[in-house]
């Protein structure tokens, strides 16, 4: 399975969100379909760099693998605090521009762009796997 | 990310951005776009036709410098969005809290 480690710190998000983005363009995805995989991808490494590893300094993983052609799928990985991201609540996403908060945006972006999304805690680390079919049915599925 | 002024018109500013507003870039657009308000422009079209892509930093990014024109009575209007980054628009609810229209002349025809 294709991998890609990287020390979870925000300059090496190109890096990352290229390999994952050049596995979906080997599958086929359309550019479309592509953008929305680098949203949720984007969004869940940067919570990591941002909150897996308070005042010091981890990895983060990404395994890619293609199913049937027509499906990716990626396993995210951390070894900080257990935290299931998909726990975090969804934003009103109606509120008035003054009380227009980005807190949740992200992650919810993040449910809205996967087919199937699953967290587990194995170990030390935070797994979330995130499956994306060619063609979404729009929708939340998870 | 490319972020150009191509220009003022009817007293707005009037800015392309291009490429990808993500959370590595987004403090860049930040940073122009509050330079040019600190020299005193209040009104912004911001033209969005050549962004392919654009992530929750970035609606942040927007969020913060249309609140911060808003206390100073000036204004950021968008136009031109297009496949991903109009749907990122419309499922955060965006679209109905910043004003958005079709072309730049279609936003100097309300301004």
């Amino acid at each position: 399975m294709p991998e890609i480690r990287s020390a979870a710190k925000i300059e090496h998000l190109e890096r990352l969100i290229d390999f994952v983005a050049g596995h979906a363009e080997m599958a086929g995805f359309g550019v479309n379909r592509i953008n929305e995989i680098e949203l949720a991808a984007e969004e869940v490494l940067v919570n990591i760099f941002q909150y897996a590893y308070p005042g010091t300094d981890g990895d983060v993983v990404i395994d890619c693998r293609i199913e049937d052609h027509v499906r990716l799928i990626l396993e995210i990985w951390d070894n900080g605090e257990p935290f299931n991201i998909l726990d975090v609540p969804d934003p009103d996403v109606t509120a008035d521009i003054s009380d227009r908060e980005i807190g949740g945006l992200g992650v919810f972006f993040v449910k809205e762009m996967v087919d199937e999304a699953r967290y587990r805690r194995t170990g030390n680390s935070n797994i979330l796997t995130l499956v994306f079919n060619n063609q979404q049915s729009r929708g939340r599925q998870c | 990310m490319k972020i150009t002024n191509t220009g003022k018109q009817k007293d707005c500013l009037l800015i392309t951005v291009e490429g990808r507003m993500d959370a590595v870039t987004t403090p860049e657009f930040e940073q122009t776009l509050g330079g040019w308000i600190d020299e005193g422009e209040i009104r912004f079209i911001v033209d969005f036709a050549g962004l392919d892509y654009i992530s929750s930093a970035g609606l942040r990014g927007i969020l913060t410098s249309v609140k911060r024109l808003k206390a100073m009575g000036g204004r950021i209007v968008l136009t031109a969005l297009r496949g991903t980054v109009k749907e990122v628009f419309e499922i955060s609810g965006f679209s109905t809290i910043i004003p958005i229209y079709e072309s730049v002349e279609a936003a100097l025809q309300e301004m």
